[in-house]
């Protein structure tokens, strides 16, 4: 009763009306990308979620090891100075 | 509750000094809040009762359509037509984005529809229940879905990151759900007295296959204790169903309606309602497959999957056509 194959995996990524990026919604099944478009849309934007819909093969995806997230992303950890709370601004300035 | 009784293959709750490093490291995450990851290492208990418990979720989704989609033709105005559909709609989708939480998890699509369709699967014992009335549509709604946001809602924060992005996004659909049922049923409860008799028929059916709903009082049980540790159920069965109760009774007070339960009466000294108890053969005679409806349930679930089989066919055959287009043209 099973099909012969199983249709590919898609990932679905939906901007909102706010002027912000793509987001990751979720995935889905389709046979090709116009049918992941059309069930994305039926699946991800039921109420007005988006007003534009990427899908992109889950399998073209590749993705940073989780095993590896240390020496990945320890560079970040010792640079507090990248951020604006590192530095002290004398009260009398105001807001910087 | 939507996944009932989810057993986890374990016989008793590991301490911490009985683990490996793995397992021990894996359970300081957990406690620690921090989300579970599909790539990330688990142990395979956790992994197999996810998957269990995540398509029993699933499945009770998308058999869960039968009994409203029962009403869809019949509704009994355009308004209340067009919100049914866009109800039964979303419990389609809620299905999907939960067959998609647990593939991550290393299951295949076809495997969770085979195990559904072949009644090797199970989904919520409610949904074997038949809706006779319209007033049904109003009690589901009210009830079922009300019983399911009380799991639901603590499950946003569940260890395994897909589960819980799942959850919310249903969350955020499924109160539209219980609000429309609670407002069928004041609209029949405001009506004739012929109306008003139907809400409270649908009241009496659907009131104690509701509490049912949250399973057996698992407070010994081993699998349930193993759930909690590991942050894939955050409540006692017992607890929701105190909570629904508590919640629910003046919802149905308010109505005119009258709670199926002789025993029913607040408790001022627990600051509860107690409750009479729940007739638990009738609960296991229907997840056994007894139930008013199962036969019928998974009759039309197959059905409906052979029917669909040409569309599949199609679109398949479609996509293979263009993209042998797509290489000739690039050759």
């Amino acid at each position: 009763m099973t099909d012969k194959k199983e249709w590919p995996l898609w990932e679905v990524f939906i901007r909102s009306q706010h002027g912000l990026a793509h987001r990751h919604v979720g995935s889905l099944h389709a046979p090709d990308a116009e049918m992941a478009i059309m069930n994305a849309r039926d699946v991800y934007t039921r109420r007005n979620e988006g007003v534009s819909i990427w899908v992109v093969k889950a399998s073209d995806i590749s993705a940073s090891s989780p095993s590896e997230k240390g020496p990945l992303f320890d560079p970040a950890n010792s640079k507090v100075y990248r951020h604006p709370t590192f530095y002290e601004i004398p009260e009398e300035l105001g807001h910087m | 509750m939507y996944a009932q009784m989810v057993k986890t293959g374990i016989d008793h709750i590991q301490s911490k000094e009985e683990m490996s490093p793995e397992e021990r490291a894996f359970q300081d995450r957990v406690d620690a809040d921090i989300k579970i990851e599909p790539k990330e290492w688990m142990p395979e208990a956790y992994r197999k009762t996810l998957i269990r418990q995540i398509s029993q979720h699933a499945h009770s989704e998308i058999i869960g359509m039968q009994p409203e989609g029962n009403w869809i033709t019949r509704a009994p105005t355009l308004e209340r037509k067009a919100i049914l559909l866009a109800k039964v709609q979303d419990e389609a989708g809620h299905g999907l984005y939960l067959y998609c939480a647990a593939e991550t998890l290393g299951v295949s699509r076809d495997e969770l529809l085979e195990q559904l369709n072949s009644g090797k699967a199970k989904y919520s014992s409610i949904f074997n229940y038949p809706t006779l009335t319209w007033a049904d549509i109003g009690a589901i709604g009210w009830l079922v879905d009300g019983a399911a946001i009380m799991n639901q809602v603590p499950l946003q924060r569940c260890s395994y990151g897909p589960y819980s992005r799942a959850m919310i996004r249903i969350c955020k659909e499924e109160s539209f759900h219980q609000r429309q049922g609670y407002d069928i049923m004041m609209k029949l409860a405001k009506g004739t007295p012929e109306q008003k008799a139907m809400a409270q028929d649908a009241l009496n059916r659907w009131w104690w296959p509701s509490l049912m709903m949250f399973g057996p009082s698992d407070a010994d049980s081993v699998h349930s204790a193993q759930s909690m540790r590991w942050k894939i159920k955050i409540n006692s069965n017992d607890e929701l169903r105190q909570k629904f109760v508590d919640q629910t009774v003046p919802q149905a007070e308010y109505l005119g309606l009258t709670v199926p339960d002789a025993d029913l009466k607040w408790n001022a000294e627990r600051g509860h309602y107690d409750f009479g108890a729940v007739n638990w053969d009738e609960f296991y005679q229907v997840i056994a497959g007894n139930g008013p409806c199962n036969r019928q349930r998974l009759r039309t679930r197959v059905k409906a999957y052979e029917e669909g089989r040409w569309v599949r066919e199609a679109a398949d055959a479609y996509a293979a056509k263009k993209a042998a287009r797509a290489q000739a043209r690039a050759a």
